[in-house]
């Protein structure tokens, strides 16, 4: 009984009523619902990184050796290129919100763009990581080498732990960039059709809080991942 | 609670006619539910599933019984009995009481309760149901193709390396039931925080209300790790990966902290609801107020925080410090004070109330005793020293039996008997009500003290043969286990029966002072003709008349019995 197609174009009050779903007694209430429903849902994202991070806590502490060793054999350059784009994608982001709320269509449907090159960006550098730890030999269960020079193969085998989170971690990180992509497009197809207006934004706001927060997880697993040892490099 | 404005306050005729236009008839077909959001469709929606879930896991119950009517193992095999038992669990855990009275009585409840024409989300609540249903095919195919064993537990690395059955389909199922839980949680929670009708303060929330907000919390904190712990344990087992192995650097200890990092407050999930319902059913039948109304409310929150620092108390004997192990058995003895506090507060609102002793009541007080039975039994478990002798025993089994069973489920069948005058339109007949609810409450007991003493006695769970001296404990349970079978089936008859048969119920048959009984029975689509606006403390009765048609049919109750 929900009635948001079939929009006639008329004034900004008969706009919102197309939107406004049967539930709610006005538009902001079914905004202020909308945004409240994605900050718990980002809440329950949290929770469900936070299993990993927990086990990353654990095997840490227990190894600190094999993470440090796990972490140097990772592509540092690439990691940081990555935390770079990653940022710069946030930022055009907050400014597609900023460019949907002033009703700049044009503005809105590039910036989103430009978001998902960069977003897109950071999946390729990402599918370059994966491969090299292909070649080199760093893929548990498949061709982990235990004769690293240097790690015994007591100490290889904790490794081989630092490597599974890695790549479970990174994985789920880059399985959210993915539907963040697949969101975004739909954003941009809406966009080109004038969908969004000053009076009514909220998917792009929405989908700007969870690409946000899929960048925040990665500003915590870049350091987590790749710096461990760095300072004594 | 209740408003003035919504609908006159008047005595409701002594032969009420069902209503012209309700929900149920609002539309026709498949379709019209298959894709509906109206939330008292989905709510019936989800009763159909569960019950289904139910019985599923029934069968399970009823062949690990029989085969436990005789020491020797002679009506299944080891593996067949390993397999039966973690079925059971699961079915029953994920797929009949998480889901249960949320998804049902809170589904169509909890809009009515705050004066809103439905969730906040409606169509993530149809998504719910169907992520349910789904995840409900992928584990029913695990039990098809062949089942699972290793308990509901799922514990490693015995699930993730020795196991020949279906565990990953099996964690998938989950996995993706889980997120049905999620969304219903959220959905929730953004309800009773924006949803609720001009006046519908926080200190007028029904206490369902307040005990699915808590539910909804937990729901949103816990499920998250559930899932992505299972999704390890399928990693684990697929990739041959030792996150949780010991012999390749993981630790088993990590997998049982996660896994009761939900599992524990999971128990909350079960049970909270419940004392929701509870507390519905006995203002309602003693009319009034309940009893220190802010405690009862406030314990359920207190409840949900100090159910997540307790998980460990399931791992006393697995090896964690005992610095640990203290601190665990501590919280654990903390949280059963607001459970106490609502048991008292229960007590002391039926105390000098004008009580009718209807069938929803008798449920209600039968959910009394069977919870503080399994209350106390838990704290003899959190007591370090007697868990390691009574750990893994039947007394585990008994304990969580009292609770989840004797508990959850009494308090489910007291709210459907209770609500479904709304639901339906009619009255279900008395006599047949009190009669389940007796057969129940009896069956129960039959079935589930023997364990206690079993346990005591040194008796393991998840075997399939025993000694021959356990043999009468274990034939006790298997009789009460039949009687307990007879008391579910009895109201999925009369029930249904009653759909069609049973004298139409008007409005408001208790004379109860909730908002959702100041709407017609069943109720439109969009719940109210108008936003209700509530000018009235919760559970205010005065003005409100006393039960019509439920003094009738009591007469014709008693004229019955005796
Ligand atoms: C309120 C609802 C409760 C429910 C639904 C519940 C349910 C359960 C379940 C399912 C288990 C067994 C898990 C397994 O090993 O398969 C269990 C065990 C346990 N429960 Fe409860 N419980 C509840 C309350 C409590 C309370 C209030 C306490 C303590 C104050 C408690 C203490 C324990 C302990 C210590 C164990 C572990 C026993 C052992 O394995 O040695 N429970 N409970
Ligand atoms: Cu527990």
């Amino acid at each position: 009984m929900s009635h948001s197609a079939g929009h006639a174009p008329g004034s900004a009050v008969a706009e919102l009523d197309n939107h406004l779903e049967m539930q709610f007694d006005d538009a902001e209430q079914q905004k202020e619902t909308s945004s409240f429903g994605m900050w718990v849902f980002l809440v329950t994202e949290v929770m469900f990184f936070g299993g990993l991070f927990m086990a990353y806590l654990v095997y840490r502490s227990q190894y600190p050796q094999a993470f440090a060793i796990g972490s140097s054999q990772l592509n540092f350059k690439l990691g940081t290129a990555n935390t770079v784009v990653l940022i710069f994608s946030s930022l055009t982001m907050a400014l597609a919100v900023r460019a949907a709320q002033l009703g700049q269509k044009k503005a809105l449907v590039w910036l989103l763009i430009a978001t998902m090159i960069l977003g897109a960006a950071f999946l390729g550098f990402k599918g370059i990581e994966y491969h090299e730890h292909i070649l080199e030999g760093h893929v548990p269960g498949a061709n982990f080498r235990y004769d690293t020079p240097g790690v015994s193969f007591a100490v290889a085998k904790e490794v081989v732990l630092f490597n599974i989170l890695y790549f479970c971690m990174t994985g789920l990180h880059a399985f959210h960039m993915i539907v963040g992509l697949g969101l975004m497009l739909w954003l941009v197809i809406k966009a080109q059709k004038g969908a969004f207006t000053p009076a009514y934004n909220t998917p792009v706001e929405l989908i700007g809080l969870y690409w946000h927060f899929v960048d925040l997880v990665w500003i915590y697993l870049y350091p987590l991942l790749y710096l461990i040892d760095r300072y004594h490099k | 609670m209740s408003t003035l404005t919504a609908q006159p306050l008047s005595p409701q005729p002594l032969a009420p006619e069902l209503p012209a236009n309700h929900y149920l008839n609002e539309s026709h077909g498949l379709k019209s539910w298959l894709l509906t959001t109206d939330h008292k469709r989905i709510a019936l929606l989800y009763m159909a599933s569960i019950t289904l879930m139910f019985a599923i896991g029934g069968i399970f119950a009823m062949l690990m019984r029989l085969e436990l009517l005789t020491p020797p193992a002679d009506l299944v095999s080891d593996d067949t009995y390993n397999k039966l038992f973690t079925m059971h669990g699961i079915i029953m855990v994920w797929f009949f009481l998480i889901p249960s009275i949320p998804t049902t009585l809170g589904n169509f409840l909890v809009p009515m309760m705050i004066g809103a024409k439905d969730l906040a989300f409606p169509k993530l609540n149809l998504m719910s149901w169907y992520l349910f249903n789904i995840g409900a095919v992928v584990t029913i195919y695990a039990i098809l193709s062949g089942g699972v064993d290793g308990g509901w537990t799922f514990y490693t690395p015995l699930s993730t390396g020795y196991l020949n059955s279906h565990v990953v389909a099996a964690a998938t199922g989950i996995f993706i039931a889980g997120f049905s839980s999620i969304l219903t949680g959220l959905n929730f929670i953004v309800t009773t925080h924006r949803m609720r009708a001009p006046g519908m303060t926080w200190k007028r929330l029904p206490l369902f209300m307040w005990s699915n907000y808590a539910t909804s919390v937990i729901l949103v904190l816990a499920t998250p790790v559930l899932a992505i712990t299972l999704a390890l344990v399928a990693v684990e087992r697929l990739l041959h990966f030792g996150i949780f192995n010991p012999a390749l650097g993981g630790d088993p200890v990590l997998f049982q902290h996660l896994f009761w990092f939900y599992s524990h407050p999971a128990v909350y999930i079960m049970i909270l609801p419940a004392m929701g319902v509870i507390s519905e059913l006995i203002s309602t039948f003693s009319r009034k107020r309940p009893f220190g109304y802010a405690y009862i409310a406030g314990s359920s929150i207190a409840i949900a925080a100090f159910g997540f620092v307790v998980w460990a108390h399931h791992m006393f004997v697995a090896g964690i410090s005992v610095y640990a192990a203290l601190v665990f058995s501590l919280m654990s003895y903390a949280v059963s004070l607001p459970s106490a506090v609502k048991v008292f507060n229960w007590t002391a609102t039926l105390y000098k109330g004008s009580i009718s002793y209807r069938t929803p009541l008798l449920y209600a007080l039968g959910f009394l005793g069977l919870f503080t039975v399994g209350g106390m039994t838990g704290l003899f478990l959190a007591a370090l020293g007697l868990d390691v002798h009574i750990h893994d025993t039947y007394f585990v089994v008994a304990h969580f039996h009292y609770i989840m069973v004797g508990g959850t489920i009494m308090a489910y069948l007291g709210g459907i008997h209770y609500w479904w005058p709304k639901i339906s339109g009619r009255m279900y007949p008395e006599v047949w009500g009190r009669l389940s609810a007796l057969l129940i409450f009896v069956g129960f007991n039959l079935t589930f003290f023997p364990q206690f003493i079993l346990g005591y006695l040194g008796m393991p769970r998840r075997y399939h043969a025993y000694p021959p001296e356990f043999q009468v404990w274990h034939v006790l349970s298997t009789a009460g286990a039949s009687i307990l079978g007879v008391g579910y089936l009895l109201p999925l008859i009369y029930l249904t029966w009653s759909y069609k048969n049973s004298p139409v119920a008007g409005p408001n048959p208790w004379g109860a002072s909730g908002l959702e009984w100041q709407t017609q029975s069943p109720p439109i689509t969009h719940n109210f003709v108008t936003t209700p606006i509530v000018t009235r403390e919760a559970y205010d009765y005065t003005g409100i008349p006393a039960p019509a048609l439920a003094v009738r049919s009591e007469e014709e109750a008693s004229t019955y019995v005796s």
